[in-house]
């Protein structure tokens, strides 16, 4: 009788630790860039596993702050932690966070030339010229010089930029910073910055918008709204001095370029990445996760869908115009997400 | 008639029951110990003024428990920066210095220069509603005045981006370059973005407000003030000049109104102006405003000192709306009250 009683319980507590992950609800927070990728994938995914994903587009530094404050089981965002937050993440969870690059995206340098057309060339230097205010009119030496047979007008030059705190503008004055020490000095990086010169507008529509109303206009925006949008976007010169255009194939090579020396905690800014045709501004987006997780169930159903984001998942990338996560990055994710426990103790799960 | 009467008496006889259940009633009051609270006032009536009493003091904490959140939220900030925050121009996100002084500035100039546009159109409109019109037009006007305050903002801005900007660029910014080559209000380039442009988007937005409040104002002005001066032979412009005259604290409170609206306004404005902040004498430069800069960087503030330095943008804007509405009201209570 015992023994039949004890089997019973057994038995339930075997169907409900199999369906238990059916009823996990994990929720994020975070980055507005990753939002689209991150519907398709918490769809797919609930469909083939159960595990429902809810995610809040609120903006990366408030993704950082709840995880922070322990509100969701992971957050997103477009720049890794600072040193402060991550500070302060330690001090109020008492664990350490875990930086995981999840997906990667291209910063395009849009601009509105009609007598120009596509394939404008620019390289790091007058690029941030441009953008200190120093060169102010299209048909500058130094970019004419960049431009042979090109059609330069006598135009002055309106710059544009993000006029609220985003990943793309963290990019964007990341590669600034590398190939301007001028820059790096003045104006630094960061999701928002002082900007010397130059019209703000809000979100991506709102750059394009400025730049498609005005004749002379240069801004920069996600890879992704300039192709859907189809604008004209620069080729830039990389480190290894070759000119290349954004796309999904150079975005991605400039994380492999990268991975050499990749930063223990995969903190890694790639902009100005080495490569052959490595495409010099582009960046990874991160989903960040405490270390250690309380909740055995949450953590392993985190940990699952986790492994299928960093592999599987980037299947989906091109179709909605991110870039993929190249295979050496791949692994070190995985590495990464290993090393995640609960309570001390490993997680295992197939 | 026989039916009449039938109901008459149904009538009376319902009448005598419900007075006999009050004498019953206040009998039975009288008794208890209630009615010394309630003096001669019924149950009901008591709970129902306590309870409505309780929601309008709820508001007014509602509006202190406000003040004094954003005052919690950004002591970081205000301790760090004290004062120099209103008076300081560099906002550095970067660097996490921050000064108000651009978003101010840009604030108070833009709705400012609305007012300026605004007044004159509002109160003629409001003259003309409220003395001049047949009530053939005057109804359809007034309604159609209120619409314009009921359209989203957000429309309004896309409005500016694709009809407004191009316009002030190619037509009206050249022109007032050429017309006043050496005026410091219309220097740098002519983009269409920027301070002119936020004027002007917001000037429409207030208008309504300006207009419909001042016809209420001047119909508040007794008609006898009118046949009296009608009757000592006035012409139609002289009347409505005492009209004015009487109404002017009013108006003027309809004017701050106005400003309340204009300082707050967000969405619209910052999709034309520019959103940079820098203070310039030139109209044609971009510029930036407190409610437009605390909605842009909210999202993606990522240390504790930005957004503190955000919320205490806030609670400035929050402390200026509330001295400018407080006043308004006033004035436009005081008008009212002098004519009842």
């Amino acid at each position: 009788m015992k023994f039949k009683f004890l089997s019973l319980i057994i038995m339930i507590a075997a169907i409900f630790s199999a369906t238990s992950f059916a009823q996990v609800k994990l929720t994020g927070a975070g980055s507005t860039f990753d939002y689209p990728i991150f519907s398709k994938w918490f769809d797919l995914y609930n469909k083939m596993t159960g595990i429902q994903i809810n995610y809040s587009s609120i903006g990366s530094g408030g993704g950082i702050q709840q995880i922070t404050e322990g509100t969701v089981d992971f957050g997103a965002s477009d720049a890794p932690l600072t040193p402060d937050q991550m500070n302060a993440f330690r001090s109020k969870r008492g664990t350490e966070i875990i930086h995981l690059p999840i997906i990667m995206g291209g910063v395009a340098v849009t601009y509105n030339l009609p007598t120009v057309g596509q394939g404008l060339k620019l390289d790091g230097e007058t690029l941030s010229d441009i953008y200190l205010g120093k060169i102010n009119k299209w048909n500058d030496p130094r970019i004419v010089k960049l431009n042979p047979g090109k059609n330069l007008p006598n135009r002055a030059i309106l710059v544009t930029h993000r006029s609220e705190g985003s990943g793309t503008t963290f990019i964007f004055t990341s590669y600034l910073s590398k190939v301007s020490p001028e820059w790096a000095k003045k104006v630094g990086n960061s999701t928002s910055v002082d900007w010397p010169v130059g019209l703000g507008g809000k979100g991506s529509e709102g750059v394009s918008g400025l730049i498609s109303q005005t004749q002379g206009a240069i801004g920069y925006v996600e890879l992704a709204y300039a192709i859907q949008n189809k604008l004209p976007y620069a080729i830039m010169k990389n480190k290894d001095g070759n000119f290349t255009a954004p796309n999904f194939i150079t975005v991605t090579e400039a994380a492999a370029g990268a991975v050499k020396n990749m930063p223990k905690d995969l903190r890694a800014v790639i902009t100005n990445a080495d490569g052959k045709n490595a495409y010099p501004i582009s960046g990874f987006s991160w989903i960040v996760v405490p270390k250690d997780i309380k909740d055995y169930t949450r953590a392993a159903a985190l940990v699952k869908f986790l492994r299928w984001g960093i592999t599987k998942g980037q299947e989906y990338a091109q179709g909605l115009y991110y870039s993929p996560l190249p295979k050496q990055v791949q692994k070190l994710d995985l590495e990464k997400v290993n090393s995640i426990t609960s309570n001390g103790k490993k997680i295992s799960v197939k | 008639m026989l039916n009449n009467s039938a109901e008459n008496s149904n009538i009376n006889e319902s009448f005598v029951k419900i007075q006999n259940f009050f004498k019953k009633n206040k009998r039975k009051d009288t008794s208890s110990f209630l009615n010394k609270i309630l003096g001669n006032k019924n149950l009901g009536d008591l709970i129902f003024e306590k309870l409505t009493l309780l929601f309008a003091v709820l508001v007014f904490l509602l509006v202190i428990f406000m003040g004094w959140e954003m005052y919690s939220h950004s002591i970081l900030s205000i301790k760090k920066f004290g004062l120099g925050f209103l008076v300081s121009s560099t906002w550095d996100p970067y660097r996490e210095i921050f000064g108000a002084l651009p978003v101010i500035y840009g604030t108070l100039v833009s709705s400012f220069l609305a007012l300026l546009i605004a007044v004159p159109l509002g109160i003629s409109v409001a003259v003309f509603l409220s003395e001049l019109a047949p009530s053939w037009i005057e109804k359809p006007l007034s309604f159609l005045t209120e619409l314009l305050a009921g359209i989203p903002s957000v429309i309004y801005g896309l409005w500016g981006i694709f009809v407004l900007v191009p316009w002030l660029r190619d037509t009206i910014e050249p022109y007032l370059q050429n017309e006043f080559p050496n005026s410091p209000f219309f220097q740098g380039a002519p983009y269409g973005f920027g301070m002119l442009a936020g004027a002007i988007i917001l000037s429409i937005m207030v208008l309504p407000i300006i207009s419909s409040i001042s016809r209420d104002i001047l119909r508040s002005v007794p008609d006898t003030q009118r046949e009296a001066a009608y009757a000592l032979g006035a012409t139609k412009w002289e009347v409505t000049k005492i009209v004015l005259g009487n109404a002017k604290s009013g108006l003027v409170g309809a004017i701050m109104l106005g400003l309340g609206r204009a300082i707050g306004e967000t969405m619209a404005v910052t999709m034309v102006i520019g959103n940079r902040a820098q203070i310039s004498a030139s109209l044609l430069d971009p510029s930036y405003t407190m409610a437009s800069a605390v909605a842009n960087e909210f999202t993606e503030a990522s240390s504790d000192m930005y957004l503190n330095a955000l919320i205490e943008l806030a609670l400035v804007l929050f402390v200026i709306s509330i001295i400018i509405n407080i006043l308004a009201h006033l004035l436009v209570w005081s008008t009212e009250r002098k004519w009842k």
